[in-house]
């Protein structure tokens, strides 16, 4: 039994003792990434794991030589190689017999731009690899710059004016690929976010994790309202949680009410929608648009909207 | 032991195939490979080996060949790869990656031209981009002399006292596509030669982070570790090349390679194939009654210094081959080991064979008949293809 408590934000002394994310990192308060490392502990709890780091802002919070925020054996690789070393680790794991897990961890600069190329082979060698991208729609780690995961509207430091292309549909890209499993993770949705990470921990193959992870910093967001933003991201179906197996069978986990107040509420709490002024009815069509594909996927008839 | 008649390609990726198999009982074997003229050949062997307990990773390019044999090292198995020019370039932020984790990679490289403008030819300016981040650096000139550098890199790097990554350089097609009869040891052999690799640092159960943020004294530590570890390879190199003696019953080549050195007046200086051609000409001179004599630096880094000051010792007149042009500088032999000659030698570099010309004995003789009125050395001299 590893049911979590609280919904799994909470340490139960099922836990594993040495947690993943070890207390004294440097990470921004209300930072994603930190919430997914407590859910990932939940998950992983005692099995064997190693974790493969390109740079991010996961390769910081490692912390500074010799300490290990990390409570895993951890190897930190260069930008663009992370798929690349993951798969020669779990090479000599399972040359070796052994019941290990490898976890890269990247975000979305290593997963969406510089390491796509590594991502996409390692994903099309189906290689043993369970890829979590924590997908904070910025590049955090330099101080903010746009990624081809920034939403359009967006301001960064590069984009002062806010990013005029859309988010790239990272998950359809990867399903593209037909690995065994593809998914989107909603960290204020942790029941469902458990069972996708037990599920993707006990797969064999590549499965791919795509995680929205709030970043107070890049987002200009309160530090304690980032499940919030997510929870609303949801909702208003700008950010689908759905799994799809095989690249094939797609089911939709979350359904969102589509609510126009929750898209207007997720814009005008983060400061970096401020300049461009999105609303909600600038972005729903395209929502619609998604979600009726979405919808035609995953065999449900039912309509993105009644009056969509 | 057989005789094989064998592309040094073929040579590297058979070195690399045996110590693959030596490691069976130990953690295994993982390559990542990815094609490029003109190493192609040595990967494709590879490919078509049945390793037990290895796999080869055929990636999407050379920085994940690279990364592959990071991750597989980082997880304690026996790693190789091979490749070229711009693939090295490509390759070389997780070469020096590979580095500055300590990790015991091998790496065969078949040198040639950087482009674009593409020139497949032999050229040894890709492997010299990375002569100053913890590599070392191997320069061949024969089949026989790469397949036993080969085999004597996986012992060096992975020797505890060393412990990182050693590039075994042979110019692209001049060597890499040049078959010729290979002595190729029996596996048992190679068994005995070589320890299963033991990486201390390796990801194991402990929880550590292997690459994480430094800080700067602790650079400089790390640093000057690895400095220190490089500065002992041509003592730990010697003692390899008795073991390899002991067991496979010839010698490897040594650091250096001085031929008819010891009375010249006139010494000619260079790596890989050139050295081989230098020998023919210091024989021609000699049958002419000029002492002339040749030095084939076969260890580049770490530059065997006191081992070339020495040889150099005496000599009035050096000319210094390089097939390599570091712009801006001259030739990066010449540039390195000018300094290492008697106070009033005459140290002449000559830059040939760049972009894989063919480098003759007239043009080592036309060398000599510059260097010979020469009191002192003048800028570096573009020998032009005759």
């Amino acid at each position: 039994m590893r049911e979590p408590a609280l919904g799994g934000m909470a340490q139960t002394a099922l836990d594993r003792a040495d947690p993943l994310f070890r207390k004294g990192n440097t990470n921004c308060g209300g930072c994603g990434m930190s919430n997914l490392m407590q859910m990932l502990r939940h998950a992983v709890a005692e099995r064997p794991v190693q974790m493969i780091i390109p740079a991010s802002c996961a390769a910081v919070a490692g912390g500074t030589f010799p300490q290990s925020t990390f409570g895993v054996p951890t190897l930190m690789t260069t930008f663009a190689s992370a798929p690349a070393a993951a798969s020669g680790a779990a090479s000599v794991a399972a040359l070796n017999g052994e019941d290990l897990r490898i976890i890269v961890l990247g975000g979305d600069g290593g997963t969406f731009d510089i390491g796509f190329a590594s991502l996409s082979a390692a994903a099309e060698r189906n290689d043993d690899i369970l890829y979590i991208c924590y997908d904070n729609e910025i590049y955090g780690n330099t101080g903010g710059q746009r990624s081809s995961a920034t939403p359009a509207g967006a301001v960064t430091t590069n984009t002062p004016d806010g990013k005029a292309e859309q988010k790239k549909d990272i998950l359809a890209v990867m399903a593209a690929h037909r690995v065994p499993y593809a998914a989107s993770i909603s960290l204020a949705h942790a029941d469902d976010t458990l069972r996708k990470l037990h599920l993707a921990l006990d797969l064999n193959g590549f499965r791919f994790l795509h995680v929205l992870s709030p970043c107070p910093t890049g987002w200009k967001s309160e530090p304690a309202l980032g499940m919030e933003l997510v929870r609303l991201a949801v909702r208003s179906g700008l950010f689908p949680v759905y799994e799809i197996f095989d690249g094939k069978r797609h089911v939709v986990n979350i359904e969102p009410d589509f609510s126009d107040e929750a898209l207007d509420m997720y814009l005008s709490l983060q400061r970096r929608f401020q300049k461009s002024g999105l609303r909600a009815a600038d972005l729903r069509p395209a929502i619609d648009r998604y979600w009726q594909n979405l919808r035609a996927l995953s065999g449900r008839i039912v309509p993105a909207r009644r009056n969509a | 032991m057989t005789v094989q008649l064998l592309s040094a390609n073929h040579g590297a990726a058979l070195a690399a195939t045996l110590a693959a198999r030596a490691n069976r009982k130990g953690r295994g074997f993982c390559s990542g490979v990815y094609p490029i003229t003109p190493s192609t050949e040595c990967m494709e062997y590879l490919c078509v080996q049945q390793i037990e307990k290895g796999r080869v990773i055929r990636v999407e390019s050379e920085h994940s060949a690279m990364g592959v044999c990071i991750g597989a090292a980082a997880a304690g198995a026996r790693t190789f790869t091979a490749t070229s020019s711009n693939g090295l370039a490509y390759m070389v932020e997780n070469c020096i990656a590979a580095a500055c984790l300590r990790l015991p990679v091998v790496l065969a490289v078949a040198n040639r031209t950087l482009g674009p403008p593409w020139n497949i030819w032999a050229d040894h300016g890709d492997a010299l981009t990375l002569r100053d981040h913890g590599l070392i650096q191997f320069y061949c000139a024969d089949n026989q002399e790469l397949f036993d550098t080969v085999l004597c890199a996986f012992r060096l790097a992975e020797d505890r006292r060393v412990m990182m990554p050693a590039m075994v350089c042979m110019e692209g097609f001049i060597l890499s596509h040049t078959v010729a009869q290979t002595q190729i040891p029996e596996q048992g052999q190679v068994d005995d030669f070589l320890p299963l690799t033991d990486i201390p640092h390796r990801l194991g159960n402990t929880p550590h982070t292997l690459g994480q943020i430094e800080i700067p004294h602790q650079t400089e530590e790390h640093r000057w570790q690895h400095h220190n570890a490089m500065l002992e390879v041509p003592r730990i190199y010697a003692e390899i090349q008795n073991e390899f003696e002991a067991i496979f019953g010839r010698r490897p080549a040594d650091a250096i390679h001085a031929y008819r050195a010891d009375d010249a007046e006139t010494l000619i200086v260079s790596m890989g194939t050139i050295g081989a051609t230098a020998e023919r000409v210091v024989d021609m001179l000699r049958a002419k009654g000029r002492r002339v004599g040749s030095l084939r630096v076969r260890l580049f880094r770490p530059l065997p210094a006191e081992a070339i000051r020495a040889c150099y010792a005496g000599k009035q007149q050096i000319a210094v081959i390089d097939r390599n042009i570091s712009l801006g500088l001259g030739g990066v032999l010449w540039a390195e080991t000018r300094c290492l000659a008697d106070p009033g030698a005459v140290v002449q570099n000559y830059l040939a064979g760049l972009g894989g010309g063919d480098v003759r004995p007239e043009h080592i003789v036309a060398m000599l008949s510059d260097l010979q009125p020469r009191e002192i050395a003048g800028p570096p001299v573009m020998m032009e293809a005759l």
